[in-house]
């Protein structure tokens, strides 16, 4: 037998997630049950206590998301899992999170929506939610796994990107991933990189909290080791001192922004097959991609110029590569189970040098390879 | 005495927001003397605030200080605590904050048990909007929300607290300094959740919709109304109507929530079955 063979193993979507969280050193998760996320929350309760990590059942999803900015704000790293219903109660301490550089992740399995819609049945639906779904301009970031590896590594990488930039993450499964089961080969622990938040080097009376160098990204003093500094959703000076003069709080969300679009290049993540000569390219993500996938290779077999590209983080959205793939293609088509919602932003890039086409679906099912391979033909042969 | 609490003020953020006559101060204080008596140590010390005039207080003291989101400040706290149970965290909350948006959180927290101490800085009404009713506002009582007078009957949150599995409650006034600092220290000390609510005048948003000209007169009306626990018992309900009961309410043992997660993890780690007898 190989080693390969020994280490490989049969998971679940948002079993992985939880043990890629796990594996970047979160030792703290709140969360309120909710279909289909719930196994992250199980799964959790299981691990964490034996990891000498805490879990706690919050009285709603509100409540989970304070109590994970709270118990990272003294140093452990947290995180949450929910779908649709649950990921809306949140969006105003996401927001928190984002102005106050708390570091976060936020597991959304997607489900059918709006409201309830169908909570058993996959969607996107979450996409311009989770890069808007709170008030104001805010920076995020959002990933966005298709397979149980995936899910793994992207669940580790939240983890490191929400520590290295102060910002919430938003993992954002759906629910075909997040059930989905598969045979994956876990790389081994010592072999991961993780990422702590840099603490200052200055001493207690020197540091201002919300004082950023080069980088945009102020080190971060887990409250209880010294540093006594005021943490504060309202606009805040340096010190974190609330103000309403308005060129300080312009300067702080001119900041929240530029420390992302500044290091764009360590954030962004991506997919790509067949792509070289491609003269079609299918852009999808999550679950899409694998039936895209699928279709890809269909094309390719009837000599079809066929390619994909499959961005793993969807905020900030890779408008460079999007630029280059305008370039290349004739013809972009972005299949999504929902009614368009990333296509927006692909034509907003594209501006009309490539034909843009949905291939849209918002009824709980899954496209199939063979609806992407149909909008393929319909494009070559026009 | 305020050369002594100075240490525990950020002065550089001086001047306070609040109004004239306002409670808040008093109470403020009030937390400052039982950190003091205790000596809690500032940098293992935690204030959490929601959202609201009082809450503000949070940002004037230098601690590790957290001004949440409006109504979540105990569900913040308890991620602080849960997280690190060696903490002190002491949660600031306004009436509306605690007992409207922020009640599941209140009942959970009690509930639970978790080691927070919880200080209400009842106004009866919404000060920072500008005075709206409040879930404490008393029936009849104007606010920009209820012209006619309030109609809806408010929520007594001592016992509200007890019923949810506080493990302290008390309730003071700010003419009674004295009795409300004791209770914020027992508060503090109480292994558990624990809750003291202050009254505090509002002159500004409060009193001026309901013939309360100053700071000054609100704090002697609760002089008049209020009843030390001692007494109440021993009056008849009749002879309690309108009158505002005071002391400590309501204390039991109880096993705390932080306690009981350490000891899980403990057994779990140890591969002990755990029996719940």
């Amino acid at each position: 037998m190989s080693r390969v063979i020994e280490l490989a193993q049969l998971m679940q979507g948002n079993e992985a997630a939880a043990e890629g969280a796990l594996a970047a050193g979160v030792r703290f998760f709140a969360g309120y049950p909710i279909t289909p996320s719930t196994e992250v929350a199980e799964i959790m309760a299981e691990r964490l206590p034996r990891l000498g990590g805490k879990f706690i059942q919050m009285e709603d999803e509100i409540a989970s998301m304070a109590a994970i900015i709270g118990a990272s704000l003294v140093g452990v790293k947290s995180i949450t899992a929910t779908s649709g219903p649950g990921f809306s109660l949140m969006q105003e301490n996401i927001g928190f999170a984002a102005m106050a550089e708390v570091p976060c992740v936020i597991v959304n399995v997607q489900r059918s929506g709006p409201s309830t819609g169908m909570p058993t049945a996959p969607a996107q639906g979450d996409i311009m939610q989770a890069r808007w779904g709170t008030h104001g301009d805010y920076p995020i970031i959002a990933l966005c796994p298709s397979s149980v590896r995936e899910a793994y590594d992207l669940a580790l990488r939240a983890v490191n990107l929400a520590e290295k930039y102060r910002v919430p993450v938003v993992l954002l499964m759906d629910e075909v991933v997040g059930h989905l089961r598969e045979r994956v080969v876990l790389p081994p622990l010592d072999e991961l990189e993780i990422v702590n938040r840099r603490e200052p080097i200055e001493t207690p009376a020197n540091y201002k909290a919300y004082r950023a160098d080069e980088t945009g990204v102020p080190p971060m003093a887990n409250f209880g080791i010294g540093y006594r500094y005021h943490v504060t959703g309202l606009a805040h000076d340096e010190k974190g001192a609330p103000t309403n003069d308005p060129a300080t709080a312009e300067g702080l969300l001119l900041r929240l922004h530029d420390k992302l679009q500044r290091n764009l290049d360590d954030i962004i993540i991506e997919n790509s097959r067949s792509l070289d000569d491609a003269e079609v390219v299918v852009l999808a993500y999550g679950a899409t991609a694998r039936s895209a996938r699928h279709a890809v290779k269909k094309a390719r077999q009837e000599n079809i110029k066929a390619g994909l590209y499959q961005p793993l983080s969807l905020w900030p959205f890779p408008a460079a590569s999007v630029d280059r793939l305008a370039e290349q293609a004739h013809t972009i088509v972005v299949p999504e189970m929902n009614l368009g919602q990333y296509r927006i932003e692909v034509e907003r890039t594209v501006r009309g040098r490539a034909e843009v086409v949905g291939v849209n679906r918002a009824n709980g099912e899954l496209l199939s390879p063979d609806e992407i391979m149909q909008a393929i033909l319909e494009v070559v042969n026009k | 005495m305020m050369e002594e609490l100075e240490r525990y003020l950020r002065v550089d953020r001086f001047p306070l927001m609040w109004c004239s006559g306002c409670g808040n101060g008093i109470v403020l204080s009030c937390m400052l003397r039982a950190i003091k008596k205790l000596d809690l140590d500032q940098d293992r010390t935690v204030l959490v605030g929601g959202i609201g005039c009082s809450s503000r207080a949070v940002g004037y003291l230098d601690f590790n200080t957290l001004h949440t989101t409006h109504g979540r400040a105990l569900a913040f706290a308890t991620g602080i605590k849960l997280a690190r149970p060696e903490l002190n965290v002491i949660v600031v909350s306004g009436d509306g904050d605690s007992m409207a948006i922020g009640g599941n959180h209140l009942i959970h927290a009690a509930r639970r048990n978790i080691d927070l101490t919880l200080v209400i800085f009842n106004n009866s009404i919404y000060g920072m909007t500008g005075g709206q009713y409040s879930p404490l506002t008393p029936v009849g009582k104007n606010a920009t929300t209820a012209p006619y007078g309030n109609i809806e009957p408010e929520f007594d949150v001592a016992e509200l607290a007890r019923a949810a599995g506080a493990t302290f409650v008390g309730r003071s006034t700010t003419y009674h300094t004295g009795l409300l600092t004791r209770l914020i220290i027992e508060g503090i000390q109480n292994k558990g959740f624990s809750l003291i609510e202050s009254i505090a005048a509002c002159p500004t948003a409060f009193g001026r919709q309901n013939k309360m000209k100053s700071g000054t007169e609100m704090l002697l009306a609760q002089k008049e109304s209020a009843v030390h626990i001692n007494r109440a018992v021993k009056m008849s309900p009749e002879e309690l109507e309108g009158k505002v009961v005071i002391g400590k309410l309501h204390r039991r043992e109880a096993p705390e929530y932080t306690e009981l997660y350490d000891r899980l993890i403990l057994d779990v780690r140890q591969g002990i079955k755990r029996r719940f007898d």
